[in-house]
């Protein structure tokens, strides 16, 4: 399987807030109506919560949706 | 839609119809590119256009009888245009020309009895086509009655030059020639088909009565006949040219063993349903040459061509920024619309050109064939949804609206406070009760005070958003519930402050009696007498595209405004051809860019300011720097101090709130009863007015930035960026998953930025 596409942060430091731990690259599952794939995000391993970027949302996330949606 | 719909409808629209001149073309000539090459100079391009269609064009273009001319649309504004001189021109200024591309031999051959202009015709069709062509003549060479022409009209070389690619074509000529029926019977025998030249002499006694119309044949199987002169002797030029491109093709359906009779309607001169409007075109003389033989000077020709209106309708693609957008034209739009509707798996390129039609209707009051493009999108939005394949995307917020505004927080039902009957129902809109401004108490007010038998409320939305979203069971639901409830209010004449929901109940539920809020003013009640704002200069009226059909609703809304010595001005387009304001069909949800490209360009129609009868409309034009009133805001003083006309849009968020206010202050107000407003669903928030502009395009509410901030600070599930201090965070109340970048300033958020999407993400909004 091709890897997945890496989307870190443009800028800033982060961490997850609620247990204070670091952010780990992580694969994650990306669903939508009948498609579906994988993108890499940072997420925090401890509570399972993955930083989706602002410029992956209103850009490729964006593209994509409009696509399926099409399909 | 099914192909024979998509024929009927594709039908309707006549932009593809031949103008009135190449109709009257027997071989169709393509008159309009033609002028466009001349008008520009160009005649090798204008030759290439004559090359397309004529046998001979360098004998033809010459001689043509131009029957054209007689029909040509520039007729009453400075005469037909001179095609004659021009294609004469063209031929002069450009060579005879080389050999037409030829299809391989057929190893089937045809034989021509003459050699005038119709047999020439029939050789060179039929060469192209790969027949072995032999022209019996008689005399010494062929060309028939063009040799009599004057040597400066048809100069001698130029007909060999002709005749010469004719032979280098493959076609044989045998001169010397007794044409008779003997001939006849003998070549009969070694030709696959044969044709008879009937011009001149006719010395085969066959007459024009003797023939079938449409196919030329002639008594015996593989006989054609054709190129007589009219019955008065005259020679028309291209009559002759049609017969024999008319016996061509029936030879060559015969040898081919095709059908002689069918779908020849197209051959020959043919009817048209073209249409072009002369509106504001100015009227230009014809220019003849000074001397006819030696044609035009090329300036001269490129100003007579220029004269060409290059008939075609494009009439609603004209007004409609819609049509125009997607750059083609109805009867275009509706084949690639059946097409993506066929597709069963790939891309559905279409999708949102469906969807952004403004469903207003003015292409119908245009075009002369009442084509109807709202008609088309909406059947293939009812059909997307019905096969689930409408994008999510493409209506959801707008159905969210209108549940929003049909749900607890903002409909509401009443009779009259101590009242029984209840005679009229007064029913705003849910886009008017959106208005901050919006003037609802006081109109409630004043129709309760001057109407007798009882007057309720129902505020709500009248379901047009499903409608237009082509969601049909939804809509019916919609109306349905209305009608229950009007129904249990005993019946009562239903009047509307906004026309969509006026046009919506009329057309969905005929039984009960609507009116519009204007007309009620004008003719029952009389107008307020406190008075609202009255703007000094003359303003614009613009009618919403839901009254176009609404004659008494656009009359009352004149004559109250002239009562009120308002000064107005009628905009181009208005009443039955009025424009939308770029909300109708929920084009806005669908394609934001095109529909603010629509608003735009109503706005552009007048510099005055515009007078709205619709609260959606006031808003989108305000939205893009229009000046615009309402006209509640003309016969109410408003809570504003400001001018009305800079009000400015309320946006997504605020419309919201205010509707869920206008309840509880409606039911406090009049019926006395305190509603509590609901438990905040988060932390206050505070935005600059570029993220608020962002909310607003993204469609993102306050309430949902509300939840997200909630849910990150009950649950403690965010992120932290320690180089600004911000925190990140996501919910997924629904379908939708929302971001709020933010700090607390005490019990209030400032946000840095929201976003959203719609693709569920693993380990995000939970
Ligand atoms: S007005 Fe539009 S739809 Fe009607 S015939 Fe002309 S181009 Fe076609
Ligand atoms: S104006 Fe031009 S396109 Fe129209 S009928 Fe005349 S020649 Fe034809
Ligand atoms: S936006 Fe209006 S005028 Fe344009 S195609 Fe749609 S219904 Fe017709
Ligand atoms: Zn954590």
């Amino acid at each position: 399987m091709a890897e997945s596409l890496v989307y870190l942060p443009q800028s800033g430091d982060w961490t997850c807030a609620g247990c204070g731990g670091p952010l780990e690259p992580k694969e994650t599952d990306v669903t939508y109506l009948e498609g579906g794939f994988n993108i890499t995000l940072l997420t925090c391993p401890k509570c399972n919560m993955a930083l989706l970027p602002e410029y992956v949302a209103m850009g490729k996330m964006l593209e994509v949706e409009q696509l399926l949606e099409d399909k | 839609m099914n192909q024979q719909e998509l024929r009927d409808i594709e039908h309707r629209c006549i932009e593809e119809e031949q103008p009135r001149c190449q109709a009257a073309c027997p071989i169709h000539v393509d008159v309009r590119a033609f002028m466009a090459k001349m008008a520009s100079g160009d005649l090798s391009g204008a030759r290439k256009v004559l090359d397309r269609t004529m046998p001979l064009p360098g004998v033809l273009a010459r001689i043509c009888d131009h029957p054209c001319e007689e029909v040509c649309l520039r007729e009453s504004i400075g005469g037909p245009l001179a095609m004659g001189h021009l294609e004469r021109t063209c031929a002069l200024g450009t060579p005879t020309g080389g050999k037409p591309m030829c299809m391989p031999a057929k190893g089937k051959s045809v034989a021509g009895l003459g050699g005038d202009l119709s047999a020439l015709t029939l050789a060179w069709d039929l060469a192209k086509k790969g027949y072995a062509v032999t022209l019996l003549v008689p005399g010494d060479a062929p060309g028939g009655a063009l040799r009599d022409l004057p040597s400066d009209i048809l100069p001698p070389e130029v007909l060999t030059e002709s005749l010469d690619i004719l032979g280098r074509m493959g076609v044989t000529v045998k001169t010397g020639q007794t044409l008779s029926d003997d001939l006849l019977t003998e070549v009969r025998q070694h030709f696959d088909a044969v044709y008879v030249e009937c011009a001149g002499d006719n010395p085969l006694g066959r007459s024009r009565a003797d023939v079938d119309p449409v196919t030329l044949a002639y008594g015996p199987e593989g006989v054609f006949c054709g190129g007589w002169p009219a019955p008065d002797g005259n020679r028309s030029v291209i009559t002759l040219v049609a017969d024999g491109r008319r016996a061509g093709a029936s030879v060559d359906r015969f040898i081919s063993g095709a059908t002689l009779t069918t779908s020849r309607e197209k051959e020959g001169v043919v009817a048209t349903r073209s249409f072009t409007s002369l509106k504001g075109i100015a009227t230009a003389a014809r220019s003849d040459p000074d001397d006819p033989v030696a044609g035009y000077a090329p300036e001269a020709a490129k100003a007579e061509a220029a004269r060409c209106l290059h008939c075609d309708c494009m009439e609603c693609v004209k007004v409609c920024e819609y049509l125009k957008h997607y750059k083609g034209y109805p009867k275009l739009y509706t084949r690639q619309i059946y097409n993506n509707l066929s597709i069963v798996l790939g891309n559905h390129y279409l999708n949102r050109m469906i969807d952004s039609c403004t469903l207003c209707g003015l292409c119908t009051e245009i075009c002369p064939e009442d084509f109807s493009m709202a008609e088309l999108c909406l059947d293939s939005r009812r059909d997307m949804v019905k096969r689930g394949k409408m994008p999510p995307s493409a209506h959801e917020f707008a159905l969210e609206d209108m549940a929003f505004s049909n749900g607890p927080d903002c409909a509401l039902v009443r009779k009259e406070p101590g009242r029984d009957a209840c005679a009229h129902l007064f029913f705003p809109g849910c886009q008017l009760a959106g208005e901050p401004d919006g003037r609802i108490p006081q109109a409630y007010a004043f129709l309760r005070e001057k109407l007798d038998g009882g007057v309720g409320l129902a505020l709500g939305c009248c379901g047009a958003p499903a409608l237009w979203a082509g969601r049909q069971p939804l809509f019916e639901e919609v109306v349905a519930a209305f009608k229950a409830q009007w129904e249990a209010l005993g019946k009562p004449r239903l009047i509307t402050a906004c026309s969509s929901c006026l046009s919506v109940f009329r057309q969905a539920a005929p039984e009960i009696p609507a009116v519009s809020l204007w007309e009620v003013m004008e003719a029952e009640t009389g107008l307020p007498e406190t008075t609202g704002f009255s703007p000094a200069a003359p303003v614009a009226v613009h009618d919403s595209c839901t009254s176009r059909h609404n004659e008494p609703l656009q009359t009352a809304v004149r004559a109250i405004l002239a009562k009120r010595g308002v000064a107005f001005e009628e905009l181009p387009l208005s009443g039955r051809y009025t424009e939308c304001c770029g909300y109708g069909g929920l084009a806005g949800n669908a394609h934001p860019e095109l529909a603010k490209a629509i608003t735009e360009r109503r706005a552009a129609a007048s510099d005055k300011d515009f007078l709205a009868t619709c609260a959606m409309c006031r808003d989108r034009l305000s939205h893009v720097g229009k000046r615009a009133y309402h006209l509640l805001d003309i016969l109410f003083p408003g809570d504003a101090t400001d001018d009305p006309a800079t009000r400015p849009d309320p946006g997504f968020s605020m419309r919201h709130e205010t509707r869920a206010r206008l309840r509880r202050q409606l039911l406090a107000a009049v019926w006395n009863e305190q509603v509590d407003a609901k438990a905040p669903a988060g932390p206050d928030f505070v935005v600059s007015p570029e993220v608020r502009a962002r909310m607003e395009a993204r469609h993102i509410l306050d309430d949902d930035v509300k939840r997200t901030l909630a849910h990150a600070e009950t649950t403690g599930r965010k992120f932290l960026d320690r180089e600004t201090g911000h925190f990140l965070a996501s919910f997924t109340p629904h379908r939708v998953t929302y971001w709020v970048e933010y700090v607390m300033e005490g019990d209030v958020a400032r946000v840095f930025t929201t976003y959203s999407h719609r693709m569920s993400v693993n380990n995000v909004g939970k």
